[in-house]
């Protein structure tokens, strides 16, 4: 075995660098699935918007199949879909996407998951980026999720992000609080 | 079809905590409660895949990819390495992005205040693909030091921040590269996050005279193990 080589934060200047413009938009016009906008604010333990913080998204196509050769169903993914978003927050530690709404994806031969983005968040002042997920308030199969099922009862919610209806285009938004007493579930990967 | 479900996993020992005080900003931004086991599925058996056509032709010289008027300004370095996973096997088609100051310390970045002069001909940004040996290489100007606001006469030792994108989600790793027998390595709250001297020292560069080269450009070796790797034989289908 090899040892990691150990994280860094990103800091505060990783506007110009990883962040190339455009990320955010994760569809063209050819891309199959109902358009969203995903949007919300990452908050830190004193309840301020952190404004330089990188959110990172990967979620699978319409059809619940991820753009990558190990995905069993990759021979039939939507080419017009790479299924990989980066959102810088802005003044007010909003980030927005606009994406599609992925299908459920297979969580082992006989289970299948609800459909949810994962998502990474780094940020000056974290050592380490943290990994969580967003799953979709009108799913029914949120109810039957393994790893939603896994977290306790009153602390599923932080990942459940609230469908507003909009005049073009739907809007689900979460907000990621880094710390306290509503601390946002991560994922130990 | 069965799924490969056991990758190594972050090495807690290894990376640095959420909360480190002497790092103030950790302090209201790291998460506090315990975080929750994550069974491999298919949304962390994958992640983005990148290609040359996601490469431009300078993305991978700092010194040519910003200029306007002439050459950047101060020390011009190679820097190369090997990306590989924890079984020690080389990562191909990793994406590496890397940003940095200029050589006087100071970021293009808007929100960099410090006192330094700017480098028309220099951004600060480059991103490369590694090759199917897991190596990747690039060209650029050694950073200036630059201080910040952590606490009293705080200076940030030299340094080159890294993105890499591994074979999947999990493998996902941010960090900094730093430079051989820098004074300020020691007073780094950043660096001295990590927990352990091993871990730390994978983190600076070598000196390598046999990537130096000659009339050119000092050369640096920086080598990066991401975790993530398959703990068994991959398969995804059977045959
Ligand atoms: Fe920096």
């Amino acid at each position: 075995m090899a040892e990691q080589s150990p994280s860094q934060t990103v800091g505060p200047f990783f506007e110009y660098g990883p962040i190339y413009g455009g990320e955010d938009i994760l569809v063209n016009e050819q891309t199959s699935g109902e358009r969203i906008r995903i949007t919300g604010r990452v908050i830190d333990g004193e309840g301020a918007p952190v404004v330089d913080a990188l959110i990172e998204i990967w979620q699978a196509d319409a059809n619940g199949i991820y753009n990558h050769p190990a995905d069993p169903g990759f021979a039939n993914v939507d080419a017009h879909f790479r299924g990989f978003g980066r959102s810088e927050t802005v003044n007010d530690g909003m980030f927005f996407f606009k994406t599609i709404k992925p299908g459920a994806v297979a969580f082992d031969d006989s289970t299948l998951q609800a459909p949810h983005i994962n998502v990474h968040v780094f940020a000056r002042g974290m050592l380490i980026h943290a990994h969580t997920r967003l799953y979709f308030s009108d799913e029914a199969a949120n109810d039957h999720d393994p790893v939603l099922y896994s977290i306790e009862g009153g602390r599923r919610k932080t990942l459940i992000a609230q469908r507003e209806n909009g005049p073009d285009l739907s809007t689900y938004r979460l907000d990621i609080v880094l710390q306290g007493d509503n601390e946002t579930v991560f994922f130990n990967p | 079809m069965t799924l490969v479900k056991k990758l190594s996993s972050l090495n807690w020992d290894i990376h640095p905590p959420y909360i480190y005080p002497p790092y103030k900003s950790t302090v209201r931004r790291g998460p506090q409660k315990p975080l929750i086991p994550l069974p491999y599925t298919l949304s962390e058996l994958t992640g983005p895949v990148y290609g040359d056509d996601d490469i431009g032709p300078l993305d991978n010289d700092l010194t040519r990819n910003a200029v306007k008027n002439g050459e950047p300004i101060g020390e011009r370095i190679i820097v190369t390495g090997r990306v590989l996973d924890d079984n020690n096997r080389p990562v191909p088609n990793a994406l590496v992005e890397v940003w940095q100051a200029n050589a006087c310390g100071r970021y293009i970045h808007k929100g960099d205040q410090h006192d330094a002069p700017l480098d028309p001909n220099f951004r600060g940004s480059g991103r490369v693909l590694t090759d199917k040996n897991g190596e990747y290489r690039f060209t650029t100007i050694k950073p200036g030091a630059y201080p910040w606001g952590n606490h009293h006469n705080a200076w940030r030792p030299a340094h080159i921040h890294f993105s890499i994108f591994g074979t999947n989600f999990i493998s996902r790793l941010v960090t900094q590269m730093y430079f051989p027998g820098d004074p300020l390595l020691a007073l780094d709250p950043i660096y001295n996050s990590i927990p352990d001297e091993a871990g730390r020292n994978r983190l600076i560069s070598i000196y390598d005279h046999d990537i130096t080269e000659p009339v050119w450009a000092l050369g640096y070796r920086f080598d990066i193990v991401l975790c993530g790797s398959h703990m068994t034989p991959f398969e995804t289908r059977e045959a």
